[in-house]
């Protein structure tokens, strides 16, 4: 990157749109959604401002104050520290506004503005402010404030973007800008003669101006983490921090002997400053609190005390059913899509290696997945609804006394509800959750909750050995398996919480302060952008680790020919056979034969390798030159001793419950290594979920057979 | 008007908040969010079994926990 290009900062509270405007600026696609604080990772993209211009911009964690308290504040604070230091200090910072709340945002704002560089306040969610009938008189909002610009827009209704965008090439081109706020917090002289050791401390440090230098003096006071992080900082020696913090509880101390709180001081002298400067201007001053929004109304159903948890499980179970019934019609085309490709390069090329490698490995690997695409886009869709329209903040709010029983939070929900989509993305929204114990838990036992990849596994054994019946009239057998493996996986997750809390240390106390969003209609463009971006990574996947590890595989499992042309080939003899049979011993008990273990091997990289492991499997196995279809092999595969069908419902069920628990996807596992800082949880959740996974297989298999079910 | 805590309000009814005895940290927490003495809150919903509490604040929706709320004293 050319260290010329001018770095923008995007600031703002948390559900304030920062990653919306990010995205219209730099044509990029981040995942937007209406759940305070998705953003956890600093983004970086470059934006184009005019044909010779372009800036960098950097996308910045929700945050509510510039003082840490969990993760992803920690990182905005730290880097605020730096520029006020003079590193890495951006051209210009963009502060995100709601404009819908405006008193709550401007506090960040402010705190932003003492920070020497240029503001301008994107006004946003002007559109809400609008269809009430109201408006906000920006030019007036500047004045008051002392900023660059205020520009009203609407990120959402995609308005307002080039007035931000001439704006910031304003700031850019403009040499030696001033900055002049024109609010500053009124600091009463008893209470800055109280406070003057440590300033006089933070003075010798760094030499900021006064106000400066008061202000981060009130906020070192505050918060012990805020003196922590700015020990951090500055690389103060142990002895340094020692008196720092001396002197810190001694001036908190007489803070409180004044009958005040030192804790909230900081936030009390600047929201006085805010609500004074703001009180007159009517056109500004919105802090009602009589009305009754339409999301109010709305929520007396949604979150009801009875109706909101019954609707809350009736639409998961409608997601999860219609998976399987909705997704049945495509998922047939797609999967004589593939039969046809593989039986027309059967007929297009001569019989050899090479056709058996494309026909064999490659198809049929990859194919075996490609059908599961429309499931995982319907999955995606529900769950970007649920999310875009505020409904998962409800669930939050409904959920977080059941969740604080057993040990996890209320904001534990969304990224346990993003694992059924897949483990990884939600283990990154667990930086939501304030509390570290909390935070662990749910991470600890995220990976059980039944993830995109276990699909195709789950799918291909219901379709094969759970017979397609109506139950009750309006469930189906098959679907309702589908929803019992799902639940299998989220009550495991449960009760390994409640255990586990109990043995894991927390550091403070857990609370729960969560900002309800106002519901919106999600965006079709943004959704389908959502369930697109979804797919690709489906396919892409497909393209690279399932076609590399089937084409490996085929290898193996044609591979040593036998050295004379008398002898018959038998898979049982390849490489991938040998392998296969010296774990079948381990896995005999569970009702696996030694292809489910090759299979096991092979999920490893991703569960759903397990579908096109088997895929390949047969492929290579079968004599003719047809191309096999994965579910009839399944079915007419017969144990050589028994002479009975290999694969039962039981061993259905067995290999159900393996992949509900099991501990396959190495990617999960590096994520939470370096989320937790360390190799032990990950290790942890590796023997646990293994340990898991064999004893519920071997139960349903041997507890299956010996109450007589095949 | 009388002093009681956050959590006695019934839904719909507004009132000032005098101060808190939260823990430390939620303290500074709401304060950030404008939730601190002095600022007028309309209480919107409680949740079931003593779950979380709702309020309206400064124009925005918030929710709280039930014993956090507890230690909230309003008039």
């Amino acid at each position: 990157m050319d260290n010329k290009t001018p770095l923008i900062a995007l600031m703002g509270n948390p559900n304030s749109g920062k990653t919306a405007i990010f995205n219209l600026l730099t044509g990029m696609n981040q995942k937007v959604s209406n759940y305070p604080g998705i953003t956890v990772e600093q983004r970086r993209g470059n934006a184009q401002l005019t044909d010779t211009c372009a800036v960098q911009i950097m996308d910045m964690p929700g945050t509510y104050s510039l003082t840490p308290e969990s993760l992803d504040e920690k990182i905005v604070a730290q880097q605020t520290l730096k520029w006020l230091n003079g590193i890495d200090r951006p051209a210009a910072i963009i502060s995100v506004v709601d404009a819908g709340n405006l008193s709550r945002n401007l506090y960040l704002t402010s705190q932003v503005m003492e920070l020497g560089i240029p503001v301008i306040i994107a006004l946003n969610m002007m559109d809400r402010v609008k269809n009430k009938n109201q408006n906000i008189d920006s030019k007036e909002l500047q004045k008051i404030l002392g900023v660059h610009a205020v520009v009203p827009m609407s990120a959402r209704e995609k308005w307002g973007i080039n007035e931000l965008q001439s704006e910031l090439l304003n700031v850019i081109t403009k040499a030696n800008i001033e900055v002049s706020t024109h609010i500053q917090m009124e600091i009463p002289k008893e209470i800055e003669k109280i406070i003057s050791p440590i300033s006089e401390f933070l003075y010798d440090k760094n030499n900021h101006d006064n106000y400066i230098t008061n202000v981060q003096a009130l906020r070192i006071i505050t918060r012990k983490s805020a003196l922590e992080l700015y020990s951090e900082c500055e690389n103060l020696t142990g002895a340094e921090i020692k008196s720092l913090t001396l002197l810190r509880d001694n001036v908190a101390h007489e803070i409180d002997v004044l009958g005040l709180n030192h804790r909230i001081l900081e936030a009390t002298l600047r929201f006085e400053m805010l609500d004074n400067a703001l009180k007159d201007h009517t056109l500004i001053n919105q802090s009602e609190i009589k009305n009754q929004s339409r999301s109010e109304r709305v929520d007396k159903i949604l979150t009801h005390k009875w109706v909101g948890p019954l609707i809350f499980i009736t639409l998961l179970y409608g997601i999860f059913q219609s998976i399987f019934t909705w997704a049945t019609i495509p998922m047939q085309y797609i999967d004589s899509a593939v039969g046809y490709l593989g039986n027309y390069c059967v007929q297009l090329f001569l019989p050899g290696i090479l056709r058996d490698l494309l026909v064999e490995g490659i198809i049929s690997g990859v194919g075996a997945i490609l059908i599961f695409l429309p499931q995982i886009l319907i999955l995606m869709f529900f769950m970007t609804i649920l999310e875009d329209t505020g409904y998962m903040a409800r669930v939050a709010f409904m959920m977080d006394k059941l969740m604080n029983k057993i040990g996890l939070h209320g904001k534990s929900v969304l990224p346990l509800m993003s694992g059924y989509a897949c483990a990884i993305p939600g283990i990154m929204a667990t930086r939501t959750i304030d509390s570290w114990k909390e935070r662990l838990i749910t991470i600890i036992v995220l990976p059980l909750i039944s993830c995109s990849a276990r699909l195709p596994v789950y799918t291909l054994m219901i379709g094969a050995f759970i017979p397609n019946k109506p139950i009750l009239g309006f469930l189906n057998l098959q679907g309702l398996t589908m929803v019992l493996m799902y639940f299998l996986g989220t009550v495991t997750a449960m009760v390994i919480a409640a255990i586990i809390s109990r043995f894991i240390e927390g550091k403070g106390k857990s609370s729960f302060v969560m900002e309800m969003p106002p519901y919106r209609m999600p965006l079709a463009v943004s959704l389908f952008r959502q369930v697109y971006t979804r797919g690709k990574l489906f396919v892409i996947n497909a393209g690279k680790i399932i076609m590399a590890i089937s084409i490996v595989l085929w290898f193996l499992a044609s591979f040593p020919k036998p050295e004379s042309d008398e002898v018959t080939f038998s898979i049982q003899n390849s490489y991938a056979g040998k392998i296969g049979h010296a774990i079948e011993p381990v896995i005999a008990p569970l009702g696996f034969d030694w292809k489910i273990g090759v299979g096991l091997i092979t999920s490893f990289a991703a569960r759903e390798v397990m579908v096109s492991t088997l895929a390949t499997l047969y492929n290579v196995e079968d004599e003719g030159d047809g191309f096999v279809g994965i579910t009839e092999a399944l079915k007419n595969e017969v144990n050589p001793l028994t002479g009975l069908p290999q694969y039962t419902p039981l061993v259905a069920l067995s290999i159900m419950v393996f992949y509900v628990y099991a501990a396959q996807c190495m990617a999960t596992f590096a994520i939470v290594k370096n989320e937790t800082n360390s190799w032990k949880w990950p290790l942890i959740m590796i023997v646990y979920m293994t340990g898991l996974a064999y004893i519920g297989s071997l139960l349903v298999y041997q507890g299956g057979q010996m109450l007589g079910f095949t | 008007m009388s002093i009681k805590q956050l959590h006695h309000l019934l839904p719909g009814e507004s009132a000032k908040i005098i101060s808190f005895h939260t823990d430390l940290t939620l303290q500074s927490r709401l304060v950030e969010m404008g939730i601190l003495p002095g600022v007028e809150i309309r209480l919107m919903k409680k949740g079931p079994f003593k779950g979380p509490i709702e309020i309206k604040v400064r124009g925005y929706e918030v929710a709280l926990r039930y014993k956090d709320a507890m230690q909230i004293n309003v008039s």
